[in-house]
């Protein structure tokens, strides 16, 4: 079956099977490998990627359900080089230790921020509980995701904060 | 905190992780990631039975199925002498099954098909025809005269595997029978398994034009394996090129070699292609090595004022179908002869008796250097048995009876040399970080009021860094470890180990110790492990042995390098060598501050201007054989509330002080210690893999495996004391597992203490909250 999926901002036409989950068309068709997977029961979210925005474990989701839809992986973090302040933030918390589970946490916490950028210890733990680490004890990671909260505050009072300096700024 | 450093002098320092920007970008290379040209898929068939005989397998319509190039079964692999494979215990297992299956989710026979779903959809075709056989699955019937004999293969006449002790019975029972107080417990440590994130998996690529084998593998040991699989396959050691790329956890899981690594290895060789074979997480939890399974009974001897007099303990060890526990050659049930602990007992006896059951092969040192971690939590639970009994506080009978710092090295009962600690200061400031007078005093005012409220404490001393090459060796190979160290012309440095990580951040920890020595910046030394072809010969990493083997290797390479770099400075200064001296930067000329020549002033000289004679480079390999192993130590104090409507745990807060010795990286060691404690924590309150009287495996998934999420888990407190190793060259101990080894006891020590006014003396692991539920309800505790 022929599918049209955006990913990464990149239009991507394939052939697949109609059995084909999303996180394997992602990893074996697209070579896109930095979604990991890790159980068979929907169990670790080390596949989390976002699906038009949502977070989705791609284990769970058929690539033929993507048709015409969009998909962000953590490829998709980092920008010209730079790092997505939750990238930076997991690496000076030292969020992660054997890095297996990190896309699929980087991808919930994107998803977190975007629903709730100022996320409680307590909201952060229910949000990324449907991923696994077997390394961290958790206590880091809850660290970065709050960080990179601050972080992408910051920087948009900033823009904000330019945009209204440089008096063009709407209602 | 700097992310990249440039300082000098780095040792015990929190740099960033110089592997985290591959990794937070997706760019880790993990063993799934590794797709080859022309490669083909493997799946495995597995048993439905735990215990059957084999009358027939047909294979043919798998054969004929869409993409299918080839199927192997146990017959085919006998006629490679392949079907059965040697265990790192002495024992063999088999490779596909022959004859019979021993376990369910038995390996019996493999296909290899052009893509996974292939693959997968042709084992649904090949037609088994099994004769059930009876089942044994608890160890104790199988140690009974009339139980079926499992191991037909290996003439025997009872499903004992060995009889293992260790200290001095004679002089313990003396000791029993003149003993005052005497308190007896029998403790269950279960089946768990190490679970990492990533499963197992390879790729086999032989290339029959070079009749080479490149063999990827998620491997903590690629040296061993390469050995092992020399041994196996008949393949010459020099043809095959191990590769652990990097791996996604390990915790022991990764140490044994797997029938599916040998299947992708033989379909390469039949196919002349790669292979890839990728575990799913049931076939990782029902067929990988699990750990622990020890049913142990300790009995403390005392005197009336607490003091320790002598231990007994008798245990039965649940090796499941095949004897492939991960210990060393001499250690039948590994290190669990530390359970003295952290005590000054003046006699021990310990007896391990392993058992054959219908159940998964195994077991691994689950985060924890073979057994200490059974040991460590036997001897904290019925340490505090014995204080229940004397009606004494945990924390005073433990401060009775500690090892004091002035015995060390300490001659324990059982035959180790502990080579230094301070455990009061350790316990007194875990007790004051607590605040442990302020909780008593809180428990017990609720106490009063009919709530339930617990102290767990567990004060452990571990054993790790295996080992000393006169004790230590894994199938006759003798555990040292290695490093080597290459000094560019520009001062930049490639250094590679016989270890492998998986997440313990060597590429930045090692890099430390290596520009400590060089007086480099860590960011000019690049770390490399895990490929054969390039790294020295090592044992790997496991046991948290690759600061004590790994770690002296490096250090002591280092040294190896600064002596020739020496010469060089003499050279370059017009000096006599005598006059030359280190001072941690450079080399300078003794009495004249100002004259001195930096490393890299000397790697440029090594290539482009040596005294004459000398040969030229700077780079230098040190093979390091430790003399002794090394005992870190820590107290652990768990606050735990319980809720009487429902029986759950909480625990309030946990504090965990380390004495891991010198530390490199004060963040890798606090992360290295929330890891532990998280799954010791999951050991505690959620895991076990139980079997039904069929040898059905009931926890085969992360649905009924529970691996604990971030809602689960505790916020930890860590803090350390610093006793450092004094024979290891830079003072350090390990620290990966201690957390592991050490934490269960405090949790269920917490637990039992709480429910104490109730009477309960033991709860066995997992304590899930049916069972603290059960106790309430028994008591008529009803809310």
């Amino acid at each position: 079956m022929i599918i049209r999926v955006k990913v990464n901002g990149r239009l991507y036409e394939s052939d697949v099977e109609p059995r084909t989950l999303l996180a394997y068309y992602l990893r074996e068709e697209l070579k896109l490998t930095g979604t990991h997977i890790g159980c068979d029961t929907t169990s670790c979210g080390a596949c989390t990627v976002l699906l038009d925005g949502k977070a989705v474990k791609s284990c769970t989701v058929l690539a033929v359900q993507a048709n015409g839809r969009e998909v962000l992986t953590v490829e998709s973090l980092d920008q010209d080089g730079q790092l997505h302040p939750l990238q930076s933030a997991f690496w000076e918390e030292h969020a992660l230790q054997c890095g297996y589970c990190t896309p699929g946490m980087l991808m919930a916490s994107y998803a977190l921020l975007q629903e709730n950028p100022m996320p409680t210890e307590a909201e952060i733990r229910e949000g990324l509980s449907g991923n696994i680490c077997r390394c961290t004890g958790y206590v880091n990671i809850v660290k970065a995701v709050q960080s990179a909260a601050r972080t992408m505050a910051d920087k948009t009072r900033e823009a904000l904060g330019e945009v209204a300096a440089s008096g063009t700024a709407t209602d | 905190m700097a992310l990249q450093q440039t300082e000098l002098r780095p040792m015990g320092k929190s740099i960033g992780r110089k592997e985290d920007p591959r990794l937070i970008r997706g760019k880790g290379r993990y063993i799934d990631d590794i797709m080859l040209p022309n490669m083909l898929y493997m799946c495995v068939l597995r048993s439905p039975y735990a215990h059957a005989r084999i009358r027939r397998i047909d294979a043919s319509a798998a054969l004929a199925a869409p993409g299918v190039k080839l199927v192997i079964t146990g017959e085919d692999l006998a006629g490679m002498n392949l079907a059965w494979m040697p265990t790192m215990a002495g024992d063999t297992q088999m490779v596909l099954a022959t004859g019979k299956v021993l376990f369910q989710y038995q390996e019996v026979a493999a296909v290899v098909a052009e893509t996974r779903a292939q693959a997968e959809d042709a084992l649904q075709l090949i037609e088994v025809d099994y004769e059930p056989l009876p089942v044994v699955v608890d160890p104790f019937k199988a140690l009974e005269p009339d139980a079926p004999i499992l191991r037909e293969d290996k003439e025997k006449k009872s499903n004992h595997i060995f009889h293992w002790e260790a200290g001095d019975r004679e002089q313990t029972e003396a000791l029993f029978r003149d003993a005052p107080v005497i308190v007896k417990q029998d403790v269950r440590f279960p089946r768990v398994h190490p679970s990492p994130l990533e499963p197992c998996g390879c790729v086999a690529d032989y290339n029959s034009a070079t009749g080479r084998l490149t063999f990827y593998v998620t491997s903590q040991a690629p040296h061993a394996h390469r050995t092992v699989l020399a041994m196996v396959s008949g393949l010459p050691e020099h043809q095959i090129h191990v590769i652990s790329p990097d791996v996604g956890g390990g915790f022991g899981n990764k140490v044994p070699v797997y029938p599916g690594y040998v299947c992708a290895i033989v379909a390469s060789l039949k196919l002349g292609v790669p292979v890839k074979w990728i575990e799913t997480r049931t076939e990782n939890i029902t067929s990988t090595n699990f750990a622990r399974d020890y049913h142990m009974t300790a009995e403390i001897a005392a005197r009336e004022d607490g003091r320790v007099l002598a231990l007994r303990v008798k245990t039965v060890a649940d090796h499941g179908a095949f004897d492939a526990a991960a210990d060393p050659s001499k250690f039948p049930a590994g290190l669990f002869s530390i359970v003295t602990g952290s005590y000054d007992f003046r006699s021990a006896f310990v007896e391990v008796d392993g058992v054959y059951t219908n159940k998964a092969p195994g077991g691994v040192a689950y985060r924890c250097s073979f057994r200490v971690t059974e040991a460590s939590y036997l001897i904290e639970r019925v340490m505090d048995v014995l204080a229940r009994r004397l009606q004494m506080d945990p924390a005073e009978l433990r401060l009775r009876n500690f090892i004091r710092k002035d015995q060390f090295p300490y001659h324990s009962p059982t035959g180790w040399v502990y080579d230094s600690g301070d455990y009061e200061k350790t316990l007194n400031l875990a007790l004051q970080r607590i605040g442990y007078a302020e909780l008593r005093k809180e428990q017990a005012e609720k106490r009063a009021r009919g709530e339930f409220m617990g102290i767990g404490i567990s004060t452990f001393t571990e054993i790790v860094g295996a080992g000393p090459g006169h004790t230590f060796d894994i199938m006759g190979i003798k555990m040292f470890d290695s490093a080597q160290i290459r000094v560019h012309p520009t001062g930049k440095v490639i250094a590679r180990l016989g270890v492998r990580h998986q997440g313990q951040g060597h590429e930045t920890t090692f890099a430390q110790i290596i520009a400590e020595e060089l007086g480099l910046s860590a960011d000019d030394v690049l770390i490399e492990e895990g490929d054969t072809d390039t790294a020295p010969y090592g044992l790997g990493t496991y046991a948290s042995r690759s600061t004590p083997t790994a770690g002296g290797a490096a250090a002591l390479c280092g040294r190896r390098i600064r002596e020739k770099a020496r010469k060089i400075a003499a050279h370059l200064l017009e000096v006599g060598e005598d006059d030359v001296i280190w001072d941690g930067l450079a080399f300078t000329v003794k009495g004249l501050p100002g004259r001195s020549v930096s490393m890299k002033d000397v790697a440029f000289a090594a290539y482009t201007n040596v005294p004459e004679g000398m040969e030229p480079g700077l780079e230098a390999t040190y093979y390091y054989d430790p003399p002794n192993l090394t005992f870190p130590n820590g107290a652990y104090i768990a606050v735990v509330d319980i809720d009487k409507g429902t029986g759950a745990v909480k625990v309030r807060r946990f504090m965990a002080v380390d004495d891991c010795g010198n530390v490199i990286n004060p963040m890798i060691v606090e992360g290295q210690v929330h890891g532990g404690l998280t799954e010791g924590f999951a050991i505690a309150f959620m895991q076990d893999i139980p079997y039904d009287a069929d040898g059905n495996c009931l926890a085969p998934n992360w649905m009924d495996y529970l691996v604990p999420t971030s809602l689960d888990t505790p916020h930890w407190e860590t803090d350390r004391t610093v006793t450092p190793s004094p024979h290891h060259p830079i003072g350090a101990k390990g620290v990966g597992e201690s957390p592991n080894v050490g934490s269960p006891a405090a949790f269920v020590n917490a637990v039992v203490d709480a429910l104490s006014p109730l009477g309960v003396e033991h709860i066995d692991m997992p304590i899930f909250p049916w069972k603290v539920w059960s106790i309430l309800r028994e008591h008529g505790i009803d809310e």
